[in-house]
């Protein structure tokens, strides 16, 4: 009896950037009514390079350049805007139309008036960018009901959050990373289909282990992989769930995880009050997974400050590989 | 001792020590007249602009040089090309004045008082540096000077409150406000305008229009390029920011409509950025080389002055060439002291979040690492 001798599917190395803009252009492709406008997104082939290419294939009707001015989102009745702030920092100030009118109008208007509408762009702390530029609004744009939002890690993640922000009804954050951007990560055969979504609201299990529950969402997921592959070298075996969406959150993979390790450690860039790793405490201590714990769950975040300029200031401001083992030791009373 | 005496021997026998030029008349708006077209310059006035201008243009440059080393790092708007523009604000203006601006701001950080020294440090983060290295290059301040702000068009508003607070204190002080074409399309600009007109508050709007939002062109970005007339109900003027003499003499006429009561004015300058809007951008993408060269061959500002100054034998090519000498040591001396000054110390991580607060504790990057916050 003969095997034909199957190969592993093409898998395929892109990067963030690519990804971002393979999405863009295949639901600009697919969709008429969908099109980019921001700063520099059209002739300077965007800021950060994500929309290279698009303004020479699309043209001027569906990649626009505006003026400076955030708070000009375009509430285009019947078509599908992606809208793309250079950084997230600059959103703050459109941040009342995203949430006074974007977030809040289907539910004013009882389901009459839908707002199909993508927010994207660079979120968080880059490299030497200082206290105006560092900002990470996963937790101000999570806290509002009317908006999802979602906070690609990988390629992957990026091409099929974007895809599926950009399909949905709603008006969708996308938080992505600068740093990130020329980073390549490994794209699956189905992932390069012009098909490939990702859902918003469910997240991913990156890693599995016994030993204790990591959740991060962007950059640091790879963070909590780089901690995961140290420690299980001392045998501590994590389980690294990447949260993909932040609002709606999927806590039940958090909870299902931590019913599993008992301990849990939460990863973010951004600041302690108020923030991501806060809200997952919360729901933990809410739901089933609570009795599970043996220990209480320990948040890793940036620090409680402004972001400095200089280089190690810089460096210590924000969660590195060894605050995210040493925190796992200390959740493990290790 | 001796030389000095010949020198100044040689400054009064061989030297004219002022000369009448006739500088570009300023398009108005909304007043009857505008600034002198005739102006006075002074030898020693000459020479002060000029070593001025010559340190901040080798200052940037040598930013650029650091930057591409990798010893500056994040963001760095230079600002060469645009000299005239601060060193013509800072002649007709008071040091108990105030100026904010945006993020091209290392110029500006100097003409209010900053040191070429405190400014190269900030901009490679160490001890030295103006904002203790906590700053970078968008955020360097100094008395009555309000930044560097990394926010397009937001230093709008403050300035206009620093006008307020001038207002409010009746001391006769005013408050410069600088933005660029890009940010003059932003919304509370016009909010500013408004406040500002209605309480007539002393305040300067300047808009440095170097032609090109980031990679925008004033063309693709606004539906009137007239800046210096889109306060609309607030008096105007367009005026050459690449001379000098202009920039002084245009400040120095709104400089008097704000202390005489009358409320804000708005002056725009035309000038010309050499670098692209930042390190990472090359600048030539949106723009032609041919550009860039023709106006720092037909209007650079330093050399204008220079071919001014020469030309009238208010100084002599070899004073000039000491003076340039000079500048490149200062520059040279300062960027030693930037590359080895020693980066902040951890205890500074967390000092000046708030103000006047006895000793704070500030949450680490995890619930164990407890830090030290003190005024």
């Amino acid at each position: 009896m003969r095997d034909f001798h199957r190969s592993a599917p093409a898998a395929v190395q892109m990067t963030v950037r690519d990804a971002l803009n393979q999405a863009m252009d295949e639901e600009l492709e697919r969709d008429e009514r969908v099109f980019l406008l921001g700063e520099e997104v059209a002739q300077y082939d965007g800021a950060y390079k994500v929309s290279r290419g698009l303004w020479k294939k699309y043209g001027d009707k569906r990649i626009i350049d505006t003026p400076i001015s955030e708070i000009n989102v375009l509430l285009q009745a019947g078509l599908r805007p992606i809208c793309e702030f250079m950084t997230f920092n600059f959103s703050m100030q459109a941040i009342d139309q995203i949430i006074n009118s974007a977030a809040k109008t289907y539910y004013m208007s009882a389901g009459l008036q839908s707002v199909p509408i993508v927010f994207r762009g660079p979120n968080g702390a880059s490299a030497g960018v200082a206290a105006q530029h560092s900002q990470c609004f996963a937790a101000w744009y999570g806290h509002c009901p009317g908006l999802k939002v979602v906070s690609p890690w990988n390629s992957e993640d990026a091409k099929g959050l974007l895809k599926s922000a950009i399909r949905d009804e709603n008006p969708v954050v996308v938080l992505e990373n600068e740093l990130l951007y020329g980073v390549p990560f490994e794209m699956s055969e189905e992932a390069q289909s012009k098909d490939f979504t990702i859902p918003i609201g469910k997240a991913k299990i990156e890693r599995q282990g016994n030993s204790i529950t990591l959740v991060a969402h962007s950059r640091y997921v790879g963070h909590c992989l780089d901690a995961a592959a140290v420690l299980a070298k001392e045998g501590i075996e994590c389980e690294v769930i990447n949260l993909r969406t932040i609002r709606p959150m999927d806590v039940e993979s958090i909870e299902t995880s931590v019913m599993k390790t008992n301990h849990l450690v939460t990863v973010e860039g951004g600041w302690p009050q108020f923030g991501i790793g806060a809200e997952i405490c919360a729901r933990i201590m809410e739901g089933p997974a609570f009795n599970y714990l043996d220990s209480p769950v320990t948040r890793v975040t940036g620090v409680d400050i402004p972001m400095p300029y200089a280089k190690i200031l810089e460096d210590h401001s924000l969660p590195q590989v060894k605050d995210i083992i040493f925190s796992v030791k200390k959740t493990l009373n290790i | 001792m001796v030389k000095a005496m010949i020198t100044s021997a040689r400054t009064y026998a061989d030297f004219t020590t002022q000369a009448t030029f006739e500088i570009k008349k300023c398009d108005v708006f909304k007043l009857d007249e505008g600034p002198a077209t005739q102006v006075v310059l002074t030898r020693d006035e000459g020479l002060q602009y000029y070593r001025t201008m010559q340190t901040m243009r080798r200052m940037e440059l040598k930013a650029d040089q650091l930057y591409k080393q990798k010893i500056i790092r994040g963001f760095c708007h230079l600002y060469d090309g645009q000299e005239a523009c601060a060193v013509g604000i800072e002649a007709s203006i008071n040091l108990s004045d105030h100026l904010i601006t945006a993020y091209r701001a290392h110029g500006y950080t100097y003409t209010r008082g900053g040191t070429v020294k405190e400014i190269m440090a900030e901009l490679t983060g160490r001890r030295g540096g103006i904002a203790k290295g906590k700053g970078g290059s968008m955020h360097m301040y100094c008395k009555h000077f309000y930044g560097g702000n990394g926010i397009v068009g937001a230093q709008v508003p403050l300035g206009a409150g620093v006008a307020l607070a001038c207002k409010y204190q009746g001391n006769n002080e005013l408050c410069v406000c600088l933005y660029g074409d890009g940010a003059a399309n932003q919304g509370q600009i016009f909010e500013t305008y408004n406040m500002a007109a209605l309480w007539k508050l002393p305040v300067i709007f300047i808009c440095e229009n170097n032609r090109y939002g980031m990679g925008t062109s004033v063309e693709r970005a606004a539906a009137s390029t007239d800046y210096f007339k889109r306060g609309e109900f607030i008096p105007g003027l367009r005026v050459d920011g690449m001379d000098v003499l202009c920039v002084r003499e245009a400040t120095r006429f709104a400089a008097d409509h704000c202390r005489s009561g009358k409320g804000p004015i708005l002056m725009e300058l035309q000038t010309y950025r050499y670098h692209g809007h930042s390190m990472s951008d090359p600048g030539v993408s949106y723009r032609t080389r041919e550009e860039i060269q023709e106006v720092r061959s037909k209007s650079d500002p330093i050399s204008m002055l220079k071919d001014r100054m020469l030309s009238n034998n208010m100084a002599s090519v070899e004073e000039l060439k000491e003076i340039d000498v000079e500048v490149r040591k200062e520059i040279e001396d300062a960027a030693q002291f930037a590359t080895t000054d020693p980066e902040p110390p951890l205890e500074e991580l967390c000092n000046h979040i708030f103000c006047d607060m006895p000793s704070l504790e500030v949450r680490g990057t995890n619930p164990w690492a407890k830090l030290k916050s003190v005024s």
